[in-house]
């Protein structure tokens, strides 16, 4: 951290899944962010990130929500000190959609003059000048993982955790911020709360995403391939950046279960949630009752409940 | 005698196949069927028809076939073909052009019915999930 003394201050974009379902990924952030001294100031009037990169050619109209936001980013840095032309989001849907729009935005000078013509009722214009950061980005680039590690105050000792990427955090590799194959930045995090990352070869496959709204059939055989590659490498839980993916690989088991008698019940977290556990914040970080599969016998299980 | 045989896309659906490539921004005569997208397919196990035979499927222009297969609606823009194609194609990309083409020909053919879904299963849903289906399966 370049300045141990003044806390730093960064704009925060919740996304929507993060003020209903997912409450949890939410409070997690939030409070394991200001053990580590950083200041998170939520955006005012921030809206919908876009939810999906539409991936036609030509498709200004679903880029202007995404963009609306810089425009929220511009906002806040003219009216607090210390803030800087960037943001954070812990979802990485929300994270994805914004990286992908603003790239777009930034390369094709004619969208993005179309698309501030759009939004003629904003006094701030857009000018690319925005840098959208995923929360496992700003721990490892800015804050730095040795840091954070001197913050634990309640190693995860022998905690065995299968680290899931999914797809928007790594795909396409204009978004990604690590290795597209074989990305290894929610390891090297999980290492620094003390807890120990088990191998993962089902860590970048797709989750089956929303067809999980009229087929929950075929979530239950992604489900139980993806979690039962977790629970053959004995993980106690598998951590998700997504409220999808954890809506899904969580929610989902008793379907999984239902296909395959065999299937192993394990709890899913999100990586804030370790983060908040290891800085030994309160119950009402964890909001461990929002969860399909409770996590607490797991964490008793290792000293950790 | 000259026995020389040229294979195009100027015949059979060129129209379609031209539309393909300009909604999707890809040239669909670039693949040469290594199956690389089909192999990497987390939801292929769910299609009728894999990846790269959408890819070749819409090379010949064959649009009446391709639009009725459930494989383009299984597609989640996971972009695991994208990522390893040899040849560079975004795959996903022209399966959303599929989509696009299907959703937006005037028959408006939906492959979603959120409101057949019970009051329960739609309640537990988290929004991520309804709005990107909704963006992805319906006009």
């Amino acid at each position: 951290m370049g300045n141990e003394n003044k806390p730093m201050k960064l704009a925060y974009y919740p996304g929507c899944t993060l003020k209903n379902q997912a409450t949890n990924f939410d409070v997690s952030t939030v409070s394991s962010m200001a053990k580590l001294d950083v200041e998170v100031e939520e955006l005012d009037r921030w809206n919908c990130c876009g939810t999906v990169h539409a991936l036609d050619s030509d498709n200004v109209m679903n880029r202007v929500a995404p963009i609306t936001n810089m425009i929220r980013v511009k906002e806040a840095q003219a009216r607090m000190e210390g803030m800087a032309s960037e943001f954070m989001t812990s979802c990485a849907m929300c994270y994805n959609t914004l990286k992908r729009a603003n790239i777009e935005v930034k390369q094709r000078a004619d969208v993005l003059a179309t698309i501030n013509d759009l939004l003629y009722l904003d006094e701030i214009k857009y000018e690319g000048d925005v840098e959208v950061l995923h929360l496992l980005e700003y721990l490892r680039d800015r804050v730095g993982f040795d840091s954070l590690a001197k913050k634990v105050t309640k190693p995860l000792e022998g905690l065995r955790v299968a680290c899931y990427y999914g797809c928007l955090l790594v795909r396409p590799k204009e978004v990604a911020f690590d290795d597209v194959e074989n990305p290894m930045v929610m390891e090297n995090l999980i290492r620094a709360l003390g807890a120990t990352p088990v191998d993962f070869s089902h860590k970048t496959e797709c989750c089956g995403a929303y067809q999980t709204v009229d087929k929950p059939e075929i979530i239950a055989d992604r489900t139980d391939r993806i979690m039962g590659s977790a629970n053959e490498e004995l993980a106690d839980l598998v951590v998700v950046s997504c409220p999808l993916c954890a809506f899904n690989l969580d929610f989902r088991q008793d379907d999984a279960k239902r296909l395959n008698p065999d299937f192993h019940n394990m709890p899913v977290l999100y990586f804030t949630q370790l983060m908040a556990l290891a800085f030994d914040c309160d119950d009402a970080a964890l909001r461990f009752d929002l969860h399909h599969i409770d996590p607490l016998p797991v964490l008793k299980a290792r000293g950790l409940g | 005698m000259d026995t020389t045989l040229r294979i195009n896309s100027a015949h059979v659906g060129s129209s379609f196949v031209a539309r393909i490539e300009k909604i999707s921004g890809q040239k669909l005569l670039a693949c040469y069927q290594c199956g690389k997208c089909s192999a990497g397919c987390p939801m292929a196990a769910y299609m009728d028809v894999l990846p790269n035979q959408m890819i070749r499927m819409a090379q010949l222009g064959m649009q009446q076939q391709l639009l009725a297969t459930n494989a383009i609606w299984m597609c989640v823009s996971c972009l695991t073909c994208n990522s390893r194609c040899p040849k560079g194609i975004k795959i996903a990309e022209v399966i959303e052009a599929l989509r696009k083409t299907a959703l937006n020909d005037g028959q408006r053919d939906d492959h979603l019915k959120i409101m057949e879904l019970s009051p329960e299963a739609r309640s537990v849903l988290p929004p991520i999930a309804t709005i990107s289906a909704m963006r992805k399966l319906t006009s």
